[in-house]
């Protein structure tokens, strides 16, 4: 156990202390701002796209996670925007430098890190969520085309997508694991409808997206024909580790401690309330465990260990925490927690009432809560698997 | 950066767990409860690993290790129920008598609690959980008067390190005259606490440094010691309920292929796990960062409580009727952890210290 950085670390935090600095005044504020310039600025200097080589675009530099942490930790210091991170270069650019062709990293993996092309993920359907290896979405072979059939469902950013990446099932007639494949095409092709999807947020943060005989040429497929639900739990792995980010937790705790510490009620602070204060520490514990769990898988992954079930519990306990963090301070505020829509009197711009909500959201998808007590039970404890039904 | 363990911390938790599981097998944990002040059998063999000696320093015949050390042989002596006595006697005395005492102290006492020759119970529940029915101590003219509750390691103790309301820390013999002593049964037979009362008695002052700042670092060890414990049992509770939900069978299949129980198992696992890390940084932060150490100390504490209910219950409900027998024995642990949530502060007072050190309120 030693949390203090080596010199050359130290250096490094210098470094990107005097960049926050620098460029802090420029950085794009919510949605004003060019996040396209920023984004450019910052993988210039290797604060986005960081370990993503240099001919596909990236700034080229060794995977040190260390260095990436303390990026992390100096950009939500200063109230700097990270650079994007939309499903595209989340869950797309890893999976392309893990499996794409040489000609698919070349043609995508740079415009995509600099926000040209904006992705959206063709994964759900409505009878494949869960199950998602039973996906019905059809492929046929056409010539040197597959033609598409079938509905997408929880796209979030189909709307302004230039492209998907899409399991469709291509072998109609093998086990249902083996006859997925994973194609990359143009959202603007005929034969693709768009629909907002409203959620309870009242917003549309997913749409459903119709396929009527749309043609993919078949060499845009990422992998071998038949070999797409591997490819896709390439892509599931790096979700899953992107929704339990615990420094998300973190910056909730600090605007949550700011808003009992300047809230009144009955003109006392919230923060000399004892039950709100009770409850606002037993959360404080909950962020601290997981900030310094991550540090655990961390140390785990610098030195090459196996953190066992310790890493398969991060995506429900850190979802969960952060749902419980919003539903905390809808408490606090009380009835002022209930406003909404640009209300008068609003607090925090509605966020905590659109985190509370969206944050559900964010425990269902990627795997449900309860997906993930299968997962953590029967891979990190050892229990038997749900004896199967029937084979499909 | 590196928030792990090293491989002579592994080791060091290995040896005193493969000693435990050879020396203190559930038998002989229902033969010392209630019946033996602490299990000397067991406590000789974990001499012969230093582990009473563990925080004092070499010098003074111990291993001179940090408190994280310490953690790591607090979960241990958890995970088997240990009858025998630890925190109070291999943490707090030696800590008190580090921070405050005298060189001729040390080389008086050190030693021989390193050795476990002599056993210390330490009197600081009215300073870390609050006085209940008016107890509290009064030093004057070198003697105490009062009472003092929920003494630690009370049984077979030789010397007690008591502390008076005024944040003074004594030593005070066993036997010294006008010094009453009273058992108190707790739900946990595996600990032996007590009650003092004192009139007029002779006691050492230990006044060589800052007394109330090292009462605080007791406190403060003390919580963490008491966390790891529950960290100990906690994980033992998971691993039985697992093996006997892979055991057990209803309806033609083992219960731990039902997803009702599975679930369950998963989350005392998914909410155990942080706490670990939660005690690792608490632990590390004591010798580290002493500024962090009463707020993370109050947090390992108050949250590993909280979780080690939660696990304790619904380990016992994976055992289904089983787990409410004495005749599995399950109760040890889930009694080990409802003891160790109250002792030196329950959740709610302790997170009430965590927002004073943190300056959210006043004291």
């Amino acid at each position: 156990m030693d949390l203090s950085y080596s010199p050359e670390y130290e250096a490094f935090r210098t470094e990107v202390r005097a960049f926050a600095k620098q460029h802090g005044a420029s950085a794009p504020r919510g949605a004003m701002g060019d996040m396209r310039a920023w984004q450019k600025l910052l993988i210039s200097n290797g604060y986005a796209a960081r370990t993503i080589p240099k001919e596909y675009g990236g700034f080229g530099a060794e995977p040190d996670v260390l260095k990436s942490r303390i990026i992390a930790e100096e950009f939500i210091a200063a109230g700097l925007p990270m650079g994007m991170a939309g499903q595209g270069i989340s869950m797309l650019v890893p999976t392309l430098l893990e499996l794409g062709s040489e000609e698919q990293k070349k043609k995508f993996i740079g415009p995509t890190l600099r926000g040209e092309i904006i992705w959206c993920q063709g994964y759900s359907e409505p009878g494949a969520g869960s199950d998602l290896a039973s996906l019905t979405t059809r492929a046929v072979e056409d010539g040197d085309d597959f033609v598409i059939n079938g509905q997408k469902i929880w796209t979030s950013t189909a709307a302004q997508a230039d492209m998907i990446f899409c399991l469709v099932r291509t072998e109609a007639d093998k086990p249902k694991h083996e006859g997925i494949s994973y194609l990359l095409f143009s959202m603007k092709m005929p034969g693709i409808e768009v629909r907002p999807l409203v959620t309870m947020t009242g917003r549309a943060e997913f749409n459903e997206v119709f396929f009527t005989d749309v043609r993919v040429p078949k060499k845009d497929i990422v992998g071998e024909r038949g070999q797409g639900w591997f490819v896709a739990n390439a892509t599931l792995k790096h979700e899953r580790g992107m929704l339990g980010d615990p420094n998300q937790a973190g910056t909730r705790l600090k605007a949550l401690i700011d808003l009992m510490q300047n809230e009144e009620i009955d003109g006392r602070r919230l923060m000399d309330n004892p039950v709100f204060r009770d409850r606002l520490l037993k959360l404080q514990a909950r962020v601290h465990a997981m900030e310094f769990h991550g540090l655990r898988l961390l140390t785990a992954g610098l030195r090459g260990e196996d953190p066992g079930v310790a890493r398969l519990i991060v995506k429900l306990m850190g979802c969960e925490l952060n749902h419980q963090l919003a539903a905390f301070a809808i408490d606090a505020l009380g009835e002022l927690g209930i406003l909404y829509s640009g209300s008068p009197h609003l607090r925090a711009s509605g966020t905590w009432q659109t985190s509370y909500m969206f944050d559900l959201g964010l425990i269902i998808g990627g795997g449900t809560a309860q997906i993930q007590k299968n997962i953590i039970s029967e891979r990190g404890l050892g229990m038997p698997r749900e004896p199967k039904a029937a084979k499909a | 950066m590196e928030f792990g363990l090293t491989s002579d911390q592994k080791m060091m938790q290995d040896s005193i767990n493969r000693t435990l599981e050879r020396v203190c097998p559930l038998e002989r944990v229902r033969k010392a409860a209630g019946h033996e002040p602490y299990a000397s059998d067991v406590l000789k063999a974990l001499v012969e690993l230093g582990v009473p000696g563990i925080v004092t320093p070499e010098e003074f015949g111990g291993l001179g290790l940090s408190l994280l050390d310490a953690a790591l042989a607090a979960e241990a002596l958890g995970r088997h129920v240990a009858p025998v006595p630890f925190v109070a006697s291999s943490v707090l005395a030696p800590l008190a008598l580090i921070g405050v005492g005298s060189d001729a102290q040390k080389k008086m006492y050190l030693p021989k609690l390193a050795s476990g020759e002599l056993i210390a119970g330490v009197a600081i529940s009215e300073q870390a959980a609050g006085a209940r029915e008016k107890a509290g101590i009064t030093a004057k003219g070198g003697k105490l008067s009062g009472k003092a509750m929920f003494v630690l390691e009370f049984g077979g103790a030789n010397i007690f390190i008591v502390a008076d309301k005024f944040a003074g820390l004594h030593i005070v013999d066993a036997k010294a005259k006008g010094l009453e002593k009273i058992s108190l049964s707790t739900i946990d037979a595996t600990r032996a606490i007590g009650e003092l009362n004192f009139d007029n008695v002779e006691a050492e002052l230990l006044s060589s440094g800052n007394p109330a700042a090292t009462l605080e670092r007791m406190i403060d060890a003390g919580r963490i010691m008491l966390a790891a414990d529950t960290l100990g049992a906690g994980g033992r509770m998971i691993e039985k309920a697992v093996a006997y939900a892979k055991e057990r069978k209803q309806f033609g299949r083992v219960i731990g292929s039902f997803q009702a129980v599975k679930h369950l198992c998963a989350e005392m696992i998914a909410e155990l796990e942080p706490c670990r890390s939660l005690i690792w940084y608490a632990a590390y932060a004591f010798d580290e960062f002493p500024g962090q150490s009463r707020r993370m100390a109050a947090h390992a504490k108050a949250h590993t409580s909280e979780v080690g209910t939660f696990v304790a219950r619904t380990a016992t409900e994976v055992h289904g009727g089983m787990g409410f027998t004495d005749l599995l024995g399950l109760h040890y642990w889930f009694k080990r952890i409802g003891f160790d949530r109250q002792a030196l502060g329950g959740p709610e007072k302790v997170r009430h210290d965590a927002a004073v050190a943190q300056g959210w309120i006043g004291n």
